[in-house]
């Protein structure tokens, strides 16, 4: 993947830049906001990855004019302001998902990767199919090798989010954000136990489980058998 | 600016000279008429004086012919103060009257005129002039009779004077007036400077005078200075943050720097690094949800998120919250309730009172537990009615003993320092319950901890009218 980093602290976009490209994708760098801007109006970047306060030209305004001038690329917003309603302000103008400081470089890899799979055509199917696993969105039916697996309304939603994002590592807070619809810190592992619940569902029985916790980062729903 | 200059300058000085505009115009309005309503009564009279003495001459005329009248008219124009009079031929000569001089064909036409004219016995033509009427008589004679009109003038003037001389008075005053009330505003004004004044530069303790006597200046300088207090007591509790702050993110970066030096001295082998790296990424996720707490509390004191408040119904803001904590809560033993029979709506933030709630069920996971029991329920409420709405967390632990209820809302304070936390949770809470106007209540649940968050409805009047609506 194409990804322009426009981040002015030297440190922090050397640390990303190597990161990302060990990753294996292929990040460039803007030390500034003008920089940045004619970047990315230059040359097509499969994501960007902007941070809010920027010398010259400010993070947000990048991405509003970029917006403006109908440039759709997914845009992951940084920013040391950490409170729901600046979260608010950065999606309003034209961010696709915001990002706080300090972050772990696993939450920024998972939400690069699903902000590039939100815009893929995949998020349009109606089934969403995994080795044995099926589940439909129209029907709310879901099913394993054509055993039918009964899931309350949350674990549905939750798996759905998972299986949209196949392959790709969804972190926890992800999962609060796009499967709770709340931004807060809950405090204790409230999550990874939905996840178990469901994992017990799903994967109880098979002999090939599919969803995966990935140490340190978050979870993965994926058939690793082959 | 000189000191006069300052006082023509303020309000209640402009003020004053407004008002005296308006009352001028009202006034002169008024004197014009009053003296045009005057004039016409003078007038009236002295028509009414010419029209009867005229009917008498010409009764006299008609009785006693040419003769009588001629009498009666000499007689009558000797009188002191007498009314004008003239008699003349049909040729037009003047037979009898004291007029001396008329503009010519005056007497040629009968009815009534404004006309200057001179008295026989003099021949200066008379200051003003005279209201006169003609009657044609019998065999060609006319008989004129006419009033001087300077009482009409003289009644214009003896008002126009008195009005006038009133006017003056009162401009005087009320310049007077508006110019000694200014200059009380200006001193009152000058005092709440200074004092301003000291504040700005330093001296938080200084507060504006208040008189007493509940004046507008009064209700500025209480208002005033009970912002001051206000922001005496949030500067006061600024520095003990700060002063917090210092401390509890100075444990966790020293407990870091501890962490890497260690691994720096004693890491030998792979594992050993990692488990140190780990440790290092632990620990600054720790001093990072401390540093988020605070902020979040700052944010939630200083109300800036109150242009993001909407329209929140606290059962489905509960109902997420205690299915979002239920596997935890059975994991850890607990059972969780929620009872909550309808709709709730609140003018308020849906992120920080969920955060507030998780905050409050997080507590009770963590410590209702009593070593003797198993399974204990903990029950999450909510309830309204018209003037306010409720959420209650009840467990049934140990509680919380009384002397320590209001310690644990402080910042940092953690009744079980060995167990896990920031001690910003139930300070997090009770910044969001002001943010709401609310109020945050711990109460003994007889057993166990009741934590009541309590929201003021006034402003969600419409979702209940929607309610009510058949």
């Amino acid at each position: 993947m194409k990804i322009l980093i426009i981040e002015d602290d030297a440190a922090a976009a050397a640390y990303l830049v190597k990161a990302l490209r060990e990753a294996g994708h292929s990040p460039q760098h803007a030390a500034d906001g003008e920089e940045g801007l004619s970047l990315a109006q230059g040359e097509s970047f499969d994501v960007l990855v902007v941070d809010r306060m920027l010398p010259k030209l400010d993070g947000l305004a990048v991405v509003e004019r970029l917006r403006r001038e109908g440039n759709r690329t997914p845009v992951l917003i940084l920013s040391a302001l950490a409170q729901v309603d600046d979260r608010v302000a950065g999606l309003r103008s034209g961010g696709d998902d915001y990002l706080t400081k300090p972050y772990a470089f696993t939450e920024l890899l998972a939400r690069i990767e699903a902000l590039v799979r939100r815009t893929a055509p995949a998020a349009a199917e109606t089934v969403y199919r995994i080795a044995g696993l099926e589940l439909d969105r129209l029907s709310h039916c879901v099913t394993r090798d054509d055993t039918e697996i009964i899931l309350q309304p949350r674990e549905f939603r939750l798996l759905e989010y998972l299986m949209r994002h196949a392959g790709q590592v969804v972190t926890r807070t992800m999962l609060l954000e796009n499967v709770w619809d709340y931004h807060f810190d809950p405090q204790t592992n409230v999550i990874d136990v939905h996840v178990s619940r469901l994992r017990a569902k799903i994967d109880k029985g098979f002999d090939r489980p599919l969803l995966h916790t990935i140490r340190g980062a978050g979870y993965v729903i994926r058939d690793s058998g082959r | 600016m000189t000191a006069v200059g300052r006082l023509l300058r303020t309000t209640a000085f402009k003020l004053a000279l407004g008002l005296l505009g308006v009352f001028t115009l009202a006034a002169v309005v008024a004197l014009l008429y009053g003296v045009w309503q005057a004039s016409r009564l003078v007038q009236g009279q002295i028509a009414e004086a010419v029209d009867t003495e005229i009917s008498v001459l010409e009764e006299q005329f008609r009785l006693g012919g040419l003769r009588q009248l001629v009498v009666v008219v000499e007689d009558r124009s000797r009188q002191a103060n007498s009314l004008l009079y003239l008699v003349t031929s049909p040729a037009g000569e003047p037979l009898v009257g004291n007029i001396g001089a008329l503009p010519p064909g005056t007497i040629g036409k009968p009815g009534t005129s404004e006309v200057p004219y001179s008295r026989a016995d003099s021949d200066i033509i008379a200051r003003d002039d005279a209201y006169v009427r003609v009657s044609q008589l019998a065999g060609g004679f006319r008989v004129l009779v006419g009033r001087d009109l300077g009482e009409r003038r003289r009644v214009a003037e003896v008002i126009t004077r008195s009005v006038l001389g009133a006017l003056a008075l009162v401009v005087i005053v009320s310049l007077l007036g508006g110019f000694f009330v200014a200059r009380r505003v200006l001193h009152r004004l000058d005092a709440m400077t200074a004092t301003s004044r000291r504040i700005m530069a330093g001296d938080l303790t200084e507060r504006l005078m208040v008189t007493g006597s509940g004046d507008e200046f009064d209700r500025l300088a209480l208002a005033t200075n009970a912002m001051l207090d206000r922001i005496g007591i949030l500067m006061g509790e600024l520095k003990e943050v700060s002063d917090n702050i210092a401390h509890d993110l100075r444990t966790p970066l020293t407990r870091l720097r501890n962490r890497a030096e260690e691994a720096l001295r004693t890491a030998r082998d792979e594992a050993g690094w990692r488990a140190a790296f780990e440790g290092i990424i632990e620990e600054s996720e720790k001093i990072t949800r401390t540093f988020e707490a605070l902020l979040l509390i700052a944010r939630a004191e200083a109300g800036a998120v109150r242009d993001h408040m909407a329209s929140v119904d606290l059962r489905a803001l509960a109902t997420d919250v205690v299915e979002l904590y239920e596997p935890v809560a059975e994991e850890a033993g607990f059972r969780l309730e929620l009872n909550a029979a309808q709709d709730v709506h609140v003018h308020g933030h849906r992120e920080l009172l969920g955060q507030a709630l998780a905050n409050v069920l997080d507590n009770a996971l963590k410590h209702a537990r009593r070593a003797d029991e198993a399974g204990q329920v903990v029950t999450v409420l909510v309830e309204a009615d018209e003037s306010s709405a409720c959420m209650t967390v009840r467990d049934r632990g140990q509680g919380i003993d009384e002397e320590d209820r209001a310690r644990v809302l402080e910042r940092f304070v953690r009744l079980e320092s060995s167990r896990p936390g920031s001690g910003l949770g139930l300070s997090l809470v009770a910044a969001v319950m002001r943010l709401h106007d609310g109020t945050l209540q711990l109460m003994d649940g007889d057993p166990g901890l009741r934590v009541i968050m309590e929201i003021p409805r006034l402003k969600a009047v419409l979702p209940k009218r929607l309610h009510k609506a058949p």
